[in-house]
């Protein structure tokens, strides 16, 4: 399980590459909290466009780091494309208060503002 | 106490053509064992890549169910059950943890025994979601047994098509 960081002004982009299920969770957790805490921080996309599987933590994670975004009126969108993900975001209920973008840049671009709705 | 639910899976109907069972302590780099030895499992019936995704998916919930609560994080042993039929696959993980007093509110979407390891409380429901009929069976200070079914419908489909061709 790998988590990669990258910054577009006070947008967080996680990358997350492997597999995660409750064994990567602490891991993950860990890495991203600790990215999390940076002043610049504001909004968060989880890009899981490299994850090969995902389980219920994986939901666990997203809703945790939602409910951290939204105290300081943050977004948090995802960028997935992978089906069985699909299915599970979706049968959470995620879905419904995240976003969810087909790929990163999409998600980038959503988030500045930059593309016309 | 023998807990149980009104769950329909239909064990013991068919012979299964070929079974498989696993045995391996409770540690959280086994979930990702367990979830590979079931899928390449029950490859051998060439099920869809969805069908195969759901099936990595229960197990992974199941397994970490019995590690997280039934072992509590404890040492401990997991069995993995599976029998394979022509059509489906029958999944039956079994831990000898601290069993499950309230089933019907273990099923319950969101809820969680442990809120403070930030846990979904979607176990459950994803079986429930992913496989045809989940049956839980369990027993306080013995255990949990789960009892997971999942019906190939792609390989009806691909029979369906090659009549067709005909």
């Amino acid at each position: 399980m790998q988590v990669k960081f990258s910054n577009k002004g006070n947008i967080l982009i996680v990358r997350l590459i492997g597999e995660l299920d409750h064994h990567a969770s602490d891991y993950v957790r860990r890495k991203i909290d600790g990215e999390m805490i940076k002043p610049t921080t504001k909004n968060i996309i989880f890009d899981l466009s490299n994850l090969s599987f995902m389980d219920s933590s994986g939901i666990g994670i997203i809703m945790g780091r939602y409910r951290a975004i939204s105290r300081i009126n943050g977004q948090i969108a995802v960028a997935c494309s992978n089906a069985q993900i699909l299915k599970l975001l979706e049968m959470s209920g995620i879905s419904k208060v995240i976003q969810i973008f087909s790929d990163a840049d999409k998600a980038v671009k959503s988030m500045l503002g930059v593309t016309k709705k | 106490m023998m807990a149980k639910d009104n769950g329909t899976a239909s064990a013991g109907k068919k012979k299964p053509i070929n079974e498989m069972t696993l045995i391996f302590p409770a540690l959280s780099r086994n979930e990702s064992f367990a979830r590979v030895v079931a899928a390449s499992f029950i490859s051998q019936l060439d099920p869809s890549i969805e069908e195969l995704a759901d099936v990595r998916t229960a197990v992974s919930e199941a397994v970490t169910n019995a590690i997280i609560h039934g072992y509590e994080d404890k040492a401990g042993n997991i069995k993995m059950i599976c029998l394979l039929y022509d059509d489906s696959v029958e999944i039956t993980v079994i831990d000898e943890g601290k069993g499950i007093e309230n089933i019907e509110l273990a099923r319950q979407p969101l809820y969680t025994s442990k809120p403070d390891m930030e846990r979904s409380g979607m176990g459950f429901t994803v079986m429930e979601t992913f496989m045809d009929e989940v049956k839980v069976e369990s027993e306080v200070g013995k255990g949990t047994k789960v009892t997971m079914l999942k019906y190939f419908k792609s390989l009806k489909d691909k029979e369906r098509r090659a009549k067709n061709d005909k």
